[in-house]
């Protein structure tokens, strides 16, 4: 059995699940200190259930307490920043776009040094050792132990970084390193922002990942924890060591694909309705769609991988203007429904006290929105179905018309046929979907980069390459080679060069193999 | 000297501007912008000066960056390259150039000249030559009106230069474009060395406090919740891009792209939201060339056809544009010097291969209702 957990920042959900069925599901609040919140709601689980503690195989958690601390700019360890790229690049320094208050928070050591490729993986300029060297005195003269190096084409040819890397850990053997290859793709600035964010959690990322072994410890389960990616694939609690930054937005993909799961698609609109907002994202193949370009995260500019998600206004708490025209959201009560809606004897007319009227929700007492006209009742829920059936549209990336699955708490103001949509699905659990999404994530492994087609190296080869590559690589993060299949291929030729040049992603994903991944006992040692 | 200086509020107006007048190619001018923005926030100025500024016989070199805008994301100048550039044509001329200015003002390169300016002082003048962007180095009113590209300069970020003293222009876009290969993909070039007399007679006036117009309108326009697009045709009044209006408005119902020859080549077809028949197919080669409404052109290059998202009016590249996007066509009328027969032998619609005639857009719109 796994156990999936979803640390929110007011809630914690968590769900037990056999095979593909839920056996138990529980909310309880996330707390303060990570391990007691996480203690609870496992406590819980197992009292819920009756399960035992040794038929539980893995711990799945997802969290946003990384995402947090970037944005708040609390608990940022002060992190060094080496590009090897010299004398390119030199007129934009790192960290040149980030905000003051990261600037302050993080407090960089910044050093450009000789080094780099060219697009075609000639070098730009030698590695100079000695200036690594040079480097390696000062971050132990001020006491830094996180170190961000980024290389230009890194994701072509990452050898620099990984030399660089070698010859400051001979240096410093405690020096936390994070390579830029590792994290993002190509784009200097924003693979270097992201890499820089990723070294500046890495003291976060030890208390964390501690933080939740203590508590499985101290419950007494003893499988091996896994985080949620923000792919919706898994990493194990080493992993999530070095790239805490995977974990950014892992919530709103757990939620697709716990909704994907409940209902049993892979090819899905996914409409998350809460109390202020609706997000659309859409799965293709059972994953979420990325975001293509760039992500801003707390001011930082990056371009790792994001699921695409459209958000507007709208949610149970959505105020409803009826002058000069019918309006709903985006002003909300939020929170404070209970205190304002029509239904709670409240003076506020809101989305859910026209659901209630309309006879689609049973929230607080009915005979208080008896009054309302019925056509601005029935208007009204057409208006709501109508917004949501445009975002759906949008979000579609072809002509084929893609089945909806509605959850969250403002799922009832939907009814139960959307314009354009073929079907609308509410599956049981979905309150806990973000839990489930965890509980049910892959291991995955992908390839972005740059490769040159010659005579002697067909685009067929360079295909097979990369393809054998992400296999690769969602083995070594712990797939089982049986199962881990190549799930998107993306090949786009660079503009402005001869027709040699051409950019590939691929992404390969297998089921998780348990008996490869840490144990506790591992991670804690 | 009347000129203006930029700050980095004009300058970011200037850069979203810019990639409006990109018409759907020109590259992104984000990290142009952030170069920019160093200089100024360390204390150097650029200046801005207009077309009339200058005395007829003084030098100008104008720059520019060439190559692929990929490359260029990934590894950003050193600020020696183009420095390298200005000072090698300068030396090859045995002049001081007074000022530099952009061969292009749509997309990244409007921004190039801007950091040579603030890296060496030199005022850039208001200008281009192109009044828009496009692909090759030849497409350029400059060599509409009889100024050779060459001798031009190219230099890689690491310094190295070379002098191109090319038979013609084409010839020269041919040469620059393997020598840029050879730097690694982007390089930095001055090229067009002219008076300023020539400049007068040749460029595109008054483009970059044009892109700074179009910017700031549709800044404000954002701000204040109000119509982008109207904001757009009211920035356009007075100046000599006299007409922009909305082409069609819609949702993007299919793309095909693809590469040949290094250029992005393909189509975007968008479909009326009320009337899914009623559709707007645009072809492109790194910029949008031609629209056709169901079949009939409705405006064609050098004409401007902008993508801009219908929502907030921020411009949406052909490398950005992905299906079910709500976006707006809205349409520029190009300016006089840009519509000559000469003008549109360089770079009218036969010379990307297009079968249709040239008609200007404010005559194939006439009485024509824009799609809801």
């Amino acid at each position: 059995m796994r156990v999936g957990i979803d640390v929110g920042g007011t809630h914690t959900d968590a769900v037990l699940m056999a095979e593909t069925t839920v056996v138990a599901e529980i909310k309880t609040a996330t707390t303060l200190d990570v391990t007691s919140g996480v203690v609870t709601a496992l406590e819980r689980l197992l009292a819920t259930s009756g399960a035992e503690r040794g038929h539980i195989t893995a711990v799945m958690i997802g969290t946003t307490h990384f995402t947090n601390a970037l944005v708040t700019g609390r608990r940022l360890a002060r992190t060094a920043v080496v590009r090897l790229a010299l004398p390119a690049t030199a007129a934009l320094p790192p960290l040149v776009d980030w905000p003051d208050r990261l600037i302050r928070a993080i407090n960089p050591s910044i050093h450009m040094c000789d080094g780099g490729h060219e697009f075609d993986g000639r070098p730009i300029s030698p590695l100079k050792p000695d200036q690594l060297k040079r480097i390696a005195a000062e971050l132990s003269t001020h006491e830094i132990d996180t170190v961000a190096i980024s290389s230009v084409f890194s994701p072509v040819n990452a050898e620099l970084e990984e030399r660089a890397a070698d010859i400051l850990l001979a240096e410093l053997p405690h020096l936390h390193v994070s390579m830029s290859h590792q994290i993002g793709r190509v784009g200097l600035l924003e693979r270097e922002n992201a890499t820089v964010v990723n070294a500046c959690l890495r003291d976060l990322a030890d208390e964390i990942v501690d933080a939740f072994a203590e508590a499985l410890r101290a419950v007494g389960i003893h499988a091996p924890l896994y985080l949620s990616q923000n792919d919706g694939t898994l990493m194990d609690a080493e992993y999530t060591r070095r790239y805490p930054v995977r974990t950014f937005a892992s919530g709103p993909t757990n939620s697709m694909r716990g909704a994907a799961f409940l209902a049993d698609l892979a090819d899905c609109a996914v409409v998350d309705i809460g109390g202020t907002t609706t997000d659309v994202g859409v799965l293709s193949g059972g994953y979420p769609r990325q975001a293509t370009g760039e992500v801003d995260i707390g001011g930082v500019r990056t371009n790792f991988r994001m699921p695409d998600v459209l958000s507007i206004g709208l949610g149970g708490g959505s105020r409803v203007a009826t002058t000069p025209r019918l309006e709903i959201g985006p002003d909300s009560v939020g929170y404070e429904l209970t205190d304002h809606a029509l239904v709670f004897g409240g003076q506020v007319l809101t989305a859910t006290d026209l659901a209630v009227a309309a006879g689609m929700a049973d929230i607080g007492d009915p005979s208080l929105v008896r009054h309302l006209s019925k056509d601005l009742v029935r208007n009204g829920v057409a208006w709501m179905a109508g917004r949501v059936g445009e975002l759906v549209d949008q979000m579609r990336v072809s002509a084929q018309p893609l089945p909806v699955i509605v959850v969250g708490g403002g799922s009832v103001l939907m009814p139960d046929h959307l314009p354009g949509v073929p079907a609308v699905h509410r599956p049981a659990h979905h309150a806990v979907a973000n839990a489930i999404g965890a509980a049910t994530g892959q291991i995955g492994g992908d390839v972005d980069r740059l490769f040159a087609i010659t005579a002697a190296r067909t685009r067929e080869d360079v295909l097979d390459q990369a393809r054998a590559e992400a296999v690769e690589r969602a083995v070594s993060a712990g797939a089982d080679p049986d199962t881990v299949e190549v799930v998107d291929i993306d090949e786009v030729h660079v503009a402005y060069l001869p027709g040699n040049a051409v950019r590939v992603r691929v992404k390969a994903v297998g089921e998780l193999c348990v008996g490869r991944a840490a144990t506790i006992e591992e991670v804690k040692a | 000297m009347t000129g203006m200086d930029l700050t980095v509020a004009t300058l970011r107006d200037l850069a979203e501007g810019a990639a409006v007048l990109g018409t759907g190619g020109g590259g992104d001018p984000y990290i142009g912008r952030l170069l920019v923005e160093r200089q100024l926030r360390e204390g150097r100025r650029v200046t801005i000066i207009p077309i009339d500024e200058l005395p007829d016989d003084a030098l100008v070199l104008p720059s520019a960056m060439m190559g692929a805008p990929t490359v260029f994301v990934e590894r950003p100048p050193s600020g020696r390259g183009n420095v390298a550039a200005l000072r090698a044509l300068e030396e090859h001329l045995g002049r001081t150039a007074a000022a530099t200015m952009p061969i292009e003002c749509g997309g990244l390169n409007s921004m190039m000249p801007l950091l040579l300016g603030a890296q060496l002082g030199l005022p850039v003048i208001d200008a281009d030559g192109m009044g828009r962007a496009f692909p090759e180095l030849q497409m350029e009113t400059f060599a509409v009106y009889g100024v050779p590209g060459s001798p031009m300069s190219i230099a890689s970020d690491h310094g190295d230069v070379a002098i191109i003293d090319a038979l013609d222009n084409v010839r020269m876009e041919r040469l620059a474009r393997v020598m840029t290969v050879e730097m690694g993909g982007a390089a930095y070039i001055c090229d067009y060395p002219m008076d300023a007399a020539t400049v007068r007679r040749t460029a595109v006036p008054g483009t970059l406090t044009l892109g700074m117009r179009i910017g700031a309108a549709l800044r404000t326009a954002r701000e204040r919740h109000e119509d982008p697009f109207d904001a757009l045709t009211a920035a356009l009044a007075g100046t000599i891009y006299t007409h922009g209006l909305i082409l069609f408005r819609g949702k993007v119902v299919d793309i095909d792209r693809r590469t040949v020859d290094g250029f992005a080549r393909g189509h975007v077809t968008l479909a009326a939201l009320d009337d899914p028949g009623d559709q707007l197919r645009i072809t492109f080669q790194n910029e949008h060339l031609v629209a056709r409404r169901d079949g009939e052109v409705v405006a064609i290059v050098p004409d401007l056809i902008c993508t801009l998202n219908t929502d907030t009016g921020a411009p949406v590249t052909t490398e950005a544009l992905a299906f079910g996007q709500r976006l707006t066509v809205y349409a520029i009328s190009t300016p006089d010097i840009m519509r000559t027969p000469a003008a549109l032998d360089c770079f009218g619609p036969a010379a990307f291969g297009l079968p249709d005639p040239y008609t200007p857009v404010e005559q194939l719109t006439a009485g024509t209702q824009v799609g809801a």
